[in-house]
C-alpha cells in the first residue's frame, strides 16, 4: 500500500531521462564490487584467530596482502559515487548514523594498521595484540556494514527535510542486528574459500573445515533473515510477486550457495569462489530490487522517503559522471584483473612478505 | 562547547593529520621513479638497493595516508551534512573522479610495487612505480580541484531557496579550472615534492653523520637535493602567483594575510603582530609598498583593506597573518638550504672531511625534514582559516553547513576517540620509521638468492618482461 503510494509520487516527478536509474544501478555495482572484494578480506580477518601458528597467520595476511588496499578503494569510490549522484542520501545517512559510521571508521583504521604493523616486530605479545585487532576490526566492520544495510531495509525515521529523526540505539534493532550477523557469516564463508584457494598444506586443510562450518552458519542466518524479511517487511518481496521472473534471482542465489560444497569437494576452489561471488551478486541484486526506486525508506512517514529522484543530483552532473565512469571503470577493471593475475596461485612467504 | 566549534576542531585535526602522509607519498613517489629509472638505465646495484629501501618507507606512509583519508571522506557526510547537500552536485563528481582515476590506480599498482619484485620483470615493475606515482599526483589533483571550488566557486548556479538551496553544476571545465585551482595545485604539489625530498635528505644526512651506508647515503642525498632545489624554487614561483590571485579572488583573505586595514598602497611585512583592536601591525619590519608592487606590478596601486570588508565577513586576522608569514619564512629557509646543499655537493665538500659540514650542515639537514611538514600545515591553515567565515566562499557560511541532527556530545565523543587513536598511530609511525631507518638498506644478496640484482640478470629469470 505504502509502496504503491510512494511509487506514484516518485513517478509524478520523475524526469524522462534514465540517468537516475543508471546511477541507482552503478552505485549498486560499486558497492557490490566492494562486498565481493573486501568481503573476503574481512572474512579472512574474521577467521584469523582460528589459526594456530605464527606462520599460518602470516600466510593469512599475505594471502590478502597485495590486494586488500585496492579492495577498500571500492568503498571509497562507492561512497564518492553516492555523494555525487545522491547527495541527499549521503548527507542523511552519514549524519544520521554518525556514531555507527565513526565506529566503522575506527574498525577499518585498526584493521589496516594491524595488517601493516603486525609483522614489523618479532615479539609474540606484539604480534598477538595486532592479530587481535585485525580480527576485531574485521568482524566489527562486517557487522556494522550489515547493521547499516539492515536499517536501510527496515526503514528509518526521517522528517520532512529528510533529516534523520531517530537515535543511535534505535539503529540497533533486532532486524539490523540479524543482518549484521548474517554479513559476518557471509564474509567468513567467502574468506574461507579464498584461503583454501590461496594456501596449501595444513592451513588449507584447516580452511576446508572452516568452509563447512561457515556455510552452515551462513545458511542458517540467511534462512532466518529471509524469514524475518518476508514476515515483517513484505514490501521487499513485493516486486517479486509483481514480476515473477525476478524469482530467478533468489533461485540463482540458492543454487550458487549449494554449488560451493560441490565444487570444493571436486577440488575446484576457484569455481567455488566464483559461486560465492555469484551468491553475493544475487544478494545485492535482491536488496536493490526490493528497494527500488527508494534509497532510504522512511517507515514512519513513507512520503519522507528518499528515492532516486528526490535525492539525486542534477541531470547534468549525472551525465558528466556517467562519462567519467565510462572512461574510468573499464580501465580500472582491466588492470585490476591483471594485478590479480600477477598474484595468482598459492602464497609463499619471501622477503617482501608481511 | 558547541557543535560548530567541535566539528571544526575535529575536521581541522583529522585533515591536518591526514596531510602529514600524502605529501610524503607524493614526494617519495617522484624519488622512487627517479631511483628506479636510474637502476633501469645504469644497471648499478646500488640504485636497486635505494629503490627498495625507500619503497618500504613509502609503504608505511601510504598505509596511514589511506587509513586517515577514508575518515576525511566520511566526515563530509557525518559532520557537514548541510554542506554535502549544498555542494554535492558540484563537488561530488570531483570526489568520484578521484576514486576512479586516482585511488584505484595508486592502490592497484602499489601491489606490484611492494610485492612484485620477484613476480614481474624490471620494466613492468618500473611501470608500476610510475603508475603509483601518477596515482598519488592524481589524488592531489581532484581533491585540490574540489577544495579550490570551495575557495573560488565557478561554473555553477544556485537552485532552490532557503533550506533547500544548492549549487548545481553548469560547466564542468569551469568548475575544474576554477580561478584558483591550477595555482593551488602546482603549489601543493611542489610542497609535496619538498616533503618527500627533504625526507630523503634528512635520512641520508643522518647516515652520513653516522658514517653508515655511505655509498647509499651519497647517492640518495644527490637525488634528494636535486628534487628539493627544483621544488623549493617552484614553491616560491607558484606561491607568488597564488598570492596575486588571492588578492583578486579573495580580497578578505589577502588583507588578513598581511594585516592590511585601510585600502591604500600596501607594505609587505617580513614579520609582525596584528593588533586587531588598534587595527595595525606592531613589532614588524616592512618593505613599503612592496605588496602593491608584488600584487599588481605597480607600487602605488591600492590593495583592498579589511576596512572595506564587512566585520562579519572577516576571517581571524592575526592567526592567518602568523601562519602565512611562517610558511613564507620556512619557504625561504628551504630555498637557502637546498641551494647551499647543492653548492656543497658540486664543490665536493658535502662528502669531504670538513668538520663544519659534519658539525653544522648535516645536523641542519637532518632536521630539515620538519620544514616542509610545518609549512604544509601552516599553508593549509592560512588557506582554510583565511576563507572563514565562509565554507564555500561568498555562498555558504561554515556555521550553516553543519549536520542538523548531530549533537555536541556525540561530536565530542568522536573527537576524543580520534585524538586517542591518532596519537597512538603517530607514535607507532615514528617508532616503525625509526626502526626502518636504524636497520638501513638491505645490502644485496648473492645472485643465487631469491632475487637477482641487475635488470639484465632479472631478464634471464623473467623471459616475458
Ligand atoms: C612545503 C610547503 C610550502 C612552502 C615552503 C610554501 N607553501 Fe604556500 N602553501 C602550501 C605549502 C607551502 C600548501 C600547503 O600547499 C598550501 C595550502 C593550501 C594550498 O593550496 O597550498 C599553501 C598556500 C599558500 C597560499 C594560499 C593560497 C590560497 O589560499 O588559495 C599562498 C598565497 C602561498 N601558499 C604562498 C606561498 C609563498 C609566497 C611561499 C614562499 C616561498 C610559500 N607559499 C611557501
Ligand atoms: C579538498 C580538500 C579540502 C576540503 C574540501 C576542505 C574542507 C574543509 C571544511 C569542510 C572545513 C570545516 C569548516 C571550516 O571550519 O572551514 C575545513 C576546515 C579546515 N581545513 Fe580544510 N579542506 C580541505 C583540505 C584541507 C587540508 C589538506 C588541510 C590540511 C591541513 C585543511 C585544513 C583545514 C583546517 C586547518 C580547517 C579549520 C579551519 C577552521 O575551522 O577555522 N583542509 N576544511
Ligand atoms: C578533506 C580533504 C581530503 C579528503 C576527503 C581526502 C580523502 C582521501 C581518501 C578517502 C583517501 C584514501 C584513498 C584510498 O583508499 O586509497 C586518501 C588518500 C590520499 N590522499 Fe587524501 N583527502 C583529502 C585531502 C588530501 C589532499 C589535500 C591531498 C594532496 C594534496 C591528498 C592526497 C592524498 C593521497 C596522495 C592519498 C593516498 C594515500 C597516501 O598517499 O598517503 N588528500 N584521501
Amino acid at each position: 500500500m505504502n509502496l504503491i503510494f510512494a511509487q506514484e509520487t516518485a513517478a509524478a516527478i520523475a524526469p524522462s531521462s534514465p540517468l537516475n536509474d543508471i546511477w541507482f544501478v552503478l552505485v549498486g555495482v560499486l558497492f557490490t564490487g566492494y562486498v565481493i572484494l573486501d568481503g573476503f578480506d574481512l572474512g579472512v580477518g574474521a577467521l584469523h584467530l582460528f589459526t594456530k601458528t605464527d606462520e599460518e597467520r602470516r600466510l593469512m595476511l599475505n594471502a590478502i596482502g597485495p590486494v586488500w588496499d585496492g579492495n577498500e578503494v571500492w568503498l571509497v569510490t562507492g561512497g564518492g559515487a553516492l555523494f555525487a549522484a545522491f547527495p541527499e542520501v549521503y548527507a542523511t545517512v552519514f549524519s544520521g548514523f554518525y556514531l555507527a559510521f565513526i565506529l566503522l571508521l575506527l574498525s577499518l583504521i585498526f584493521r589496516a594498521v594491524a595488517i601493516e604493523f603486525r609483522s614489523k616486530r618479532p615479539e609474540a605479545w606484539w604480534r598477538k595484540t595486532w592479530d587481535f585487532f585485525f580480527s576485531l576490526g574485521s568482524v566489527l566492520s562486517a557487522f556494522l556494514i550489515g547493521v547499516a544495510t539492515g536499517n536501510i531495509i527496515w526503514g528509518i525515521p526521517l522528517d520532512g527535510n529528510h533529516e534523520f529523526a531517530g537515535t543511535f540505539f534505535g539503529l540497533l534493532g533486532p532486524y539490523p542486528i540479524l543482518l549484521g550477523v548474517t554479513a559476518v557469516a557471509l564474509f567468513a564463508m567467502h574468506g574461507a574459500i579464498y584461503i583454501v584457494m590461496k594456501t596449501e598444506g595444513e592451513l588449507e586443510a584447516r580452511a576446508r573445515g572452516w568452509i563447512r562450518n561457515t556455510i552452515i552458519f551462513f545458511v542458517l542466518m540467511y534462512a532466518a533473515t529471509s524469514f524475518a524479511t518476508l514476515l515483517y517487511i513484505p514490501r521487499m518481496a513485493a516486486p517479486l510477486q509483481q514480476h515473477p521472473w525476478l524469482f530467478a534471482v533468489p533461485l540463482l542465489n540458492i543454487l550458487a550457495v549449494a554449488n560451493i560444497p560441490r565444487e570444493i569437494h571436486l577440488g575446484q576452489e576457484f569455481k567455488a569462489f566464483l559461486s560465492s561471488c555469484a551468491a553475493m551478486v544475487a544478494l545485492m541484486a535482491l536488496f536493490g530490487i526490493g528497494m527500488y526506486p527508494h534509497l532510504v525508506f522512511c517507515h514512519t512517514e513513507p512520503a519522507n522517503s528518499l528515492d532516486i529522484y528526490n535525492a539525486a543530483s542534477s541531470q547534468k552532473t549525472l551525465s558528466i559522471m556517467l562519462i567519467i565512469a565510462c572512461m574510468g571503470v573499464p580501465v580500472v577493471l582491466a588492470y585490476t584483473v591483471c594485478i590479480y593475475w600477477i598474484f595468482r596461485g598459492k602464497v609463499k612467504l619471501d622477503q617482501t612478505s608481511y | 562547547m558547541d557543535v560548530l566549534l567541535l566539528s571544526r576542531i575535529q575536521f581541522a585535526f583529522t585533515v591536518g593529520f591526514h596531510y602529514i602522509y600524502p605529501p610524503l607519498s607524493i614526494g617519495l613517489g617522484i624519488v622512487l621513479v627517479i631511483m628506479e629509472g636510474l637502476w633501469i638505465r645504469t644497471g648499478e646495484k646500488i640504485y636497486h638497493e635505494m629503490a627498495r629501501f625507500w619503497t618500504k618507507i613509502f609503504a608505511l606512509t601510504f598505509a596511514i595516508g589511506v587509513a586517515t583519508g577514508i575518515v576525511m571522506e566520511f566526515e563530509f557526510g557525518t559532520n557537514w551534512a548541510t554542506y554535502s547537500r549544498y555542494v554535492g552536485d558540484v563537488f561530488g563528481s570531483a570526489l568520484a573522479a578521484e576514486g576512479i582515476f586516482a585511488f584505484f590506480l595508486e592502490s592497484g599498482f602499489l601491489a606490484v610495487l611492494l610485492f612484485g619484485w620477484n613476480k614481474v620483470g624490471p620494466k613492468l615493475h618500473f611501470f608500476s612505480t610510475c603508475m603509483v606515482c601518477l596515482g598519488a599526483h592524481f589524488s592531489a589533483v581532484w581533491i585540490i580541484v574540489a577544495n579550490s571550488w570551495q575557495q573560488t566557486p565557478a561554473g555553477y548556479h544556485i537552485v532552490g531557496e532557503g533550506l533547500h538551496a544548492r549549487a548545481e553544476i553548469t560547466d564542468f571545465w569551469a568548475m575544474v579550472f576554477s580561478p584558483s585551482s591550477m595555482d593551488r595545485l602546482s603549489h601543493t604539489l611542489m610542497g609535496a615534492w619538498q616533503a618527500g625530498s627533504f625526507f630523503v635528505i634528512s635520512v641520508s644526512a643522518y647516515y652520513l653523520m653516522q658514517r653508515r651506508h655511505l655509498e647509499f647515503a651519497k647517492r640518495s642525498i644527490k637525488v634528494g637535493l636535486t628534487v628539493a632545489l627544483v621544488a623549493s624554487l617552484g614553491q616560491l614561483i607558484t606561491g607568488d602567483i597564488s598570492a596575486r590571485h588571492v588578492a583578486t579572488n579573495q580580497p578578505a583573505k589577502l588583507a588578513a594575510f598581511e594585516g592590511h586595514y585601510a585600502t591604500e598602497p600596501a607594505p609587505l611585512y617580513l614579520f609582525g603582530w596584528v593588533n586587531e583592536n588598534q587595527q595595525r601591525v606592531q613589532f614588524g619590519i616592512a618593505i613599503p609598498k612592496m605588496l602593491s608592487y608584488l600584487t599588481y606590478g605597480d607600487a602605488n596601486k591600492p590593495v583592498t583593506g579589511l576596512n572595506d570588508i564587512k566585520p562579519d565577513e572577516r576571517p581571524p586576522i592575526n592567526f592567518v597573518f602568523q601562519t602565512y608569514h611562517a610558511m613564507v619564512a620556512i619557504g625561504m629557509l628551504l630555498i637557502a638550504l637546498s641551494l647551499f646543499g647543492v653548492y656543497l655537493w658540486w664543490s665536493g665538500r658535502l662528502f669531504g672531511e670538513e668538520p663544519w659540514v659534519q658539525k653544522f650542515v648535516l645536523p641542519v639537514m637532518v632536521f630539515s625534514v620538519l620544514g616542509p611538514q610545518l609549512a604544509n600545515q601552516l599553508g593549509w591553515f592560512s588557506a582554510e582559516v583565511g576563507r572563514q567565515p565562509w565554507i564555500v566562499y561568498g555562498l555558504l557560511r561554515t556555521s550553516d553547513a553543519l549536520s542538523k541532527v548531530v549533537t555536541a556530545d556525540v561530536v565530542l565523543t568522536s573527537l576524543i576517540l580520534f585524538t586517542a587513536i591518532y596519537l597512538l598511530l603517530f607514535i607507532l609511525f615514528i617508532f616503525l620509521l625509526n626502526e626502518k631507518i636504524q636497520h638501513g638498506p638491505e645490502t644485496e644478496k648473492t645472485p643465487d638468492e631469491v632475487h637477482p640484482v641487475s635488470p639484465t640478470e632479472l631478464l634471464d629469470h623473467h623471459p616475458r618482461a
